[in-house]
C-alpha cells in the first residue's frame, strides 16, 4: 500500500489525528499487564530499600556488605558499581540495572506488540484506513510504552523518600529508571521499523537490551583502578547511566541527559524510517527460504519442534550466560551475607541448609526451575495459540490425532525445560568450578542439582495441559495465574512467614535442596503422578471437546 | 455407488447461538456437490463436524462410510481440507507448509505438488508471512490437490483469488472429477457452482433449503419471459404469473412452470415479434432464497 507524497487533508486532521483513541485503546488492551508491572518495578525497589534498612541496621553493617559486594567482580557483573555504603547507594546498587532492565522490557514488549505485531496481523492496515493520522499508531505506541514508565519515576519519586532515603537521590534513582525505559522506547521504536515480523523486531531490541548489559558487566566488573581497563565501556550502555548519575552520593544529573538524547533520536529516526517505507515492509529483506520441507518436518513433531526451536536456542543462551556468572558469584558468597546476622539466618533459612554457599546454589536452583516452569507454560500454550490462530485445524485436518499433536509440543516442553535445567545446573556448575578450581566435578553435582527440579516444572507444565484441554477459553490466564502463584509461594512464602500448607501448594517445595540437602524418592515420584494425572486429565479433555 | 457424505437431522449451538439445525445433506461419492449459502449460514460449521473438529449436538453424520468423530484419523487420511479462511506459520515457507501438510496426510504426488505449483504461480521459498490471502489460499489448495485423497472438501477455495488462478481452480475441479474424486465445495459464489457442481445444497439459517442437480432445482422454479409483443397482451391476474412489468408493448415477468403454456398462448394471441424465455440463473435462485424475508416485509410494508 502506497500513500500519496502529498495527500489532501481537511482541516483540522493532521497526521497525529486520532492518537488520543488509539492510546487508549492500547491501554485498555494492555490494562492489567501495564498495572502489574508499574506495580512490580516499584515495590521491588521499594521494597528492596525498605528490607537493607531492617537488615542493615548499622552503618558497619553497610560498610562490610559494600566493601564484599564491591570487591566481588561477579556481583559487580550482575548489581554494577557502589558508589557508597549508604542505604540508598546499596539501593541503587542492587536494583538500579535491575529495574532499568525491567522498564526497558516493558518498553519493549509494549512498543513492540502495539506497532509490528498490529502491522503483521493486519490489524494496523484496517486502523489506518480509518480517519486516522499517518503518525497516530506509532505516537499512541510510544505513550503507552512511556506512560507506565514515568508513572514508575512518579511512584519511586514519592515513595523511595518515606522508607527514609534522601530525596534528590530518590528522585536521581527514580528518573534514572524512567530515563532508561524511555531510551529504550526509542530503540524499539527503531526496531520495529526495521523487519517485517514482530518476533524478529522484538529480538532486535532485546538484543540491544543484551548487548547493553554485557558492555556495562564488562565495563562495571573491570578492577576500578587503572583507567586503562574496559571500565569505559559502561558509558556506552544505557543499563549504566543509572549508577553513573550516582543517585545518593553527589548526583550527576547531567548523565539523565544521555538516555533522553538517545529516547528522542531513536524516536526520530523511526518516524524519519516509518514515513519512508509502506505499510507492513521493513528496511531488512526477508530471506528466502527452502521451496521444499527438510526430512525433519515430516511429523507433528517434527513441527513442534521447528516451531518452538528459536525459542529453546534463545533461553538456553540466555541460561548459560546468566547462571555461569551467578555461578561464579557464589565463591566469597559467605563473606557477603556474614554481614547482616538478620539475613544470614533468612538466607539459611530458605535454602534450608547450614552452608551458606550451598544455600545460595540451591536457591539460584530454584530459580532455574521457576523460570524453566514459565518456559515449559509457554510451550504448552502455544498449542491454544495454534488453535485460535487456525494453524491446528490444517493439522488436524490431515491424518494427525489430537493427542498426537498436543504431545508434540508436550515433548517439546518437557525435553526443553530439562535442558535449560542441565545448562544452568552446568554453567553453574562450571562458573563455580572455574573459581574454586574443580569444574568438571562441580558441573557434575550441580547438573543433577538443576535436574532435580524436573518434576515440579513438569507438574506446572502437567496443570497448563490440563487447563488447555477442560478450560480453553480461560486456559492462558489460568496457567499464567498459577506459575504466578507458585513463583509467589517460593519467593516470598518464607519472608511472609505464610502457613506451611500454602508453601505445601507449590510442588517446588516438595523437590529437594540440592547441593547439600538429603533426596528423598516419595516427594519426586508423588511429583510426577501428579503430574502425569493433569496432563492425562487435560488430554483426555482435549478430546472431547470442540476444537477452535 | 455408495454416499460419500451422509448428513442427517445434524444439530450443532454455540451457547444461544444455533449454527445446525436440522441440517441434512447427502455428496454421493464422485460427484461435485456445491454448498451454497450467504455467510454464516452454518456452511463452515457443517465442514467442520464432517472433519471432526466439531462434535454435534445431534444428529448423524458420516463420512466415507466412517463416523466422522470418532474415526477421524483414519477417514483424514482419505481426505483433504482447505479452510476459509488459511492462516499459516508465519515462519515456514509455502513449499514448506504443502511437503509438511502432504506428510501428514500420508504422502503426496511431487509431480503433482510441481505441476499445481506452476499452474498457481505460487513462490514456494517465500515466508508465509509474506504471502497475500491469495497466496495463503494457494498454498492450502495445492497441498490439498497434490494429494491422493478421495473426497476433497473445499470451504469457499477461491476467496482471495484472482480471475486468472479462479479459472486455474475451475479447470483443476473438473480435472478432479474426471479422476472420479469426490469435491464438497462450499461457495456463495454462484457462477463457480454453477460452472462446476453436479449437485448443490443450498443452506440457510443452518438447514437445507433446496438440494437437487442445478435442472431439478430449476423445475422448481419459474422462467423468466421477456417479450416484444405486436399488440397488449393482457396477463394480469393469470395465476403463476408474478413479478409483471408491463411498458407498453414489452413484457417480462416470471411464469411458474404449469402457468407456462396459458402465458405463451396469450402472447402468441397478441402477437409476438421477439421472445426470450430462459431459466433462472442460479443467482437469482438464491436471490428469490435469501430475499424472503426482505420480500415479505416489503409485502406487509
Amino acid at each position: 500500500m502506497t500513500v500519496l507524497a502529498s495527500p489532501r487533508r481537511t482541516p483540522g486532521s493532521t497526521a497525529l489525528t486520532g492518537t488520543g483513541d488509539l492510546a487508549r485503546l492500547a491501554v485498555r488492551r494492555d490494562r492489567i499487564g501495564l498495572a502489574a508491572s508499574v506495580y512490580v518495578i516499584t515495590a521491588a525497589v521499594a521494597g528492596t530499600a525498605w528490607t537493607f534498612r531492617k537488615l542493615y541496621p548499622t552503618a558497619a553493617g553497610r560498610a562490610a556488605l559494600a566493601a564484599t559486594g564491591g570487591s566481588n567482580p561477579a556481583l559487580r557483573f550482575l548489581y554494577g558499581r557502589l558508589s557508597g555504603s549508604s542505604l540508598g547507594s546499596l539501593t541503587t546498587w542492587r536494583y538500579g540495572i535491575w529495574a532499568g532492565i525491567f522498564a526497558a522490557l516493558v518498553a519493549i514488549f509494549v512498543v513492540i506488540r502495539h506497532t509490528r505485531s498490529d502491522e503483521e496481523a493486519g490489524r494496523l492496515e484496517l486502523v489506518d484506513a480509518a480517519a486516522v493520522g499517518r503518525q497516530a499508531a506509532l505516537v499512541a505506541a510510544l505513550a503507552t510504552a512511556a506512560a507506565p514508565i514515568l508513572v514508575v519515576s512518579g511512584l519511586l519519586c514519592a515513595v523511595l523518600p518515606l522508607v527514609g532515603l534522601p530525596a534528590a537521590g530518590s528522585a536521581a534513582l527514580a528518573l534514572g529508571i524512567g530515563c532508561c525505559g524511555l531510551a529504550f522506547t526509542g530503540i524499539t521504536a527503531v526496531a520495529a521499523q526495521l523487519t517485517t515480523s514482530a518476533r524478529a523486531a522484538r529480538g532486535i531490541a532485546l538484543g540491544a537490551l543484551g548487548v547493553a548489559f554485557v558492555l556495562r558487566g564488562v565495563g562495571d566488573s573491570a578492577p576500578q583502578t587503572g583507567a586503562a581497563g574496559p571500565s569505559w565501556l559502561s558509558w556506552v550502555s544505557p543499563l549504566a547511566w543509572i549508577q553513573l548519575a550516582r543517585p545518593f552520593a553527589a548526583e550527576r544529573w547531567w548523565v539523565l541527559g544521555l538516555p533522553l538524547a538517545v529516547a528522542a533520536s531513536g524516536t526520530g529516526l523511526a518516524f524519519a524510517l516509518a514515513d519512508r517505507r509502506d505499510l507492513g515492509a521493513g528496511l531488512l529483506p526477508d530471506r528466502p527460504g527452502r521451496a521444499t520441507a527438510s526430512a525433519v518436518l515430516r511429523d507433528p513433531f517434527g513441527l513442534a519442534w521447528r516451531l518452538q526451536r528459536a525459542a529453546l536456542a534463545g533461553w538456553a543462551v540466555g541460561y548459560a550466560f546468566l547462571f555461569a556468572i551467578c555461578g561464579a558469584a557464589a565463591k566469597g558468597i559467605g563473606q557477603l551475607f556474614g554481614t547482616s546476622t538478620a539475613l544470614e539466618h533468612e538466607f539459611t533459612r530458605l535454602g534450608g541448609q547450614a552452608a551458606i554457599t550451598n544455600a545460595y546454589l540451591a536457591a539460584l536452583m530454584l530459580l532455574a526451575g521457576l523460570a524453566a516452569a514459565g518456559y515449559a507454560v509457554s510451550v504448552i500454550l502455544r498449542l491454544r495459540t495454534e488453535e485460535t490462530g487456525g494453524q491446528a485445524e490444517l493439522v488436524l485436518a490431515t491424518a494427525t490425532g489430537r493427542i498426537r499433536w498436543a504431545f508434540s509440543h508436550v515433548v517439546v516442553a518437557v525435553a526443553g525445560s530439562a535442558l535449560l535445567l542441565a545448562v544452568a545446573g552446568v554453567a553453574a556448575g562450571l562458573g563455580y568450578g572455574v573459581r574454586i578450581g574443580s569444574p568438571g566435578s562441580e558441573a557434575a553435582t550441580m547438573a543433577g542439582a538443576a535436574l532435580a527440579q524436573l518434576p515440579p516444572v513438569v507438574v506446572l507444565a502437567g496443570v497448563a495441559i490440563a487447563v488447555f484441554g477442560l478450560w480453553p477459553r480461560a486456559c492462558v490466564p489460568a496457567a499464567w495465574t498459577a506459575l504466578g502463584l507458585v513463583v509467589a509461594i517460593d519467593l516470598f512464602g518464607q519472608v511472609l512467614q505464610l502457613s506451611h500448607w500454602i508453601g505445601d501448594v507449590s510442588p517446588f517445595t516438595h523437590a529437594p535442596r540440592l547441593p547439600g540437602g538429603p533426596v528423598a524418592a516419595a516427594p519426586l515420584l508423588w511429583l510426577c503422578a501428579v503430574a502425569l494425572a493433569a496432563g492425562a486429565a487435560g488430554l483426555a479433555g482435549l478430546r472431547r471437546r470442540d476444537i477452535g | 455407488m455408495a454416499n460419500a457424505i451422509e448428513v442427517h437431522a445434524l444439530r450443532k449451538s454455540f451457547g444461544r447461538t444455533t449454527a445446525l439445525d436440522g441440517l441434512d445433506l447427502t455428496v454421493s461419492a464422485g460427484e461435485v456437490h456445491a454448498f451454497l449459502g450467504p455467510n454464516g449460514a452454518g456452511k463452515t460449521t457443517t465442514l467442520r463436524i464432517l472433519l471432526g473438529l466439531l462434535k454435534a449436538d445431534s444428529g448423524q453424520a458420516a463420512l466415507l462410510g466412517g463416523d466422522p468423530w470418532r474415526d477421524a484419523v483414519a477417514l483424514h487420511r482419505r481426505l483433504a481440507y482447505v479452510p476459509g479462511d488459511v492462516t499459516l506459520w508465519p515462519g515456514l515457507t509455502g513449499g514448506e507448509i504443502i511437503d509438511l501438510l502432504g506428510r501428514l496426510r500420508g504422502g503426496l504426488d511431487p509431480g503433482r505438488r510441481r505441476a499445481l505449483t506452476e499452474r498457481f504461480e505460487l513462490d514456494p521459498a517465500k515466508k508465509a508471512r509474506a504471502y497475500s490471502k491469495g497466496n495463503r489460499q494457494k498454498v492450502a489448495l495445492i497441498a490439498a490437490l497434490a494429494s491422493d485423497a478421495e473426497l476433497l472438501l473445499l470451504d469457499e477455495p477461491t476467496a482471495g483469488l484472482d480471475p486468472l488462478m479462479e479459472a486455474a481452480f475451475r479447470e483443476t475441479i473438473t480435472e478432479e472429477r474426471r479422476h472420479g474424486r469426490t469435491v464438497l465445495l462450499s461457495s456463495h459464489i454462484l457462477a463457480e457452482a454453477e460452472a462446476l457442481a453436479d449437485r448443490l445444497t443450498i443452506i440457510r439459517d443452518g438447514r437445507a433449503v433446496e438440494t437437487g442437480t442445478l435442472a431439478e432445482l430449476r423445475h422448481l422454479t419459474r422462467e423468466y419471459v421477456d417479450a416484444d409483443l405486436a399488440g397488449p397482451a393482457d396477463l394480469a391476474g393469470l395465476p403463476g404469473v408474478h413479478d409483471l412489468v408491463t411498458d407498453g408493448q414489452h413484457v417480462r415477468c416470471q411464469v411458474d412452470h404449469a402457468a407456462l403454456n396459458d402465458v405463451l398462448a396469450r402472447l402468441t394471441t397478441a402477437g409476438v415479434r421477439s421472445l426470450t424465455c430462459r431459466p433462472p440463473t442460479l443467482e437469482e435462485l438464491f436471490l428469490r432464497h435469501y430475499s424472503t424475508e426482505r420480500d415479505v416485509a416489503g409485502a406487509s410494508g
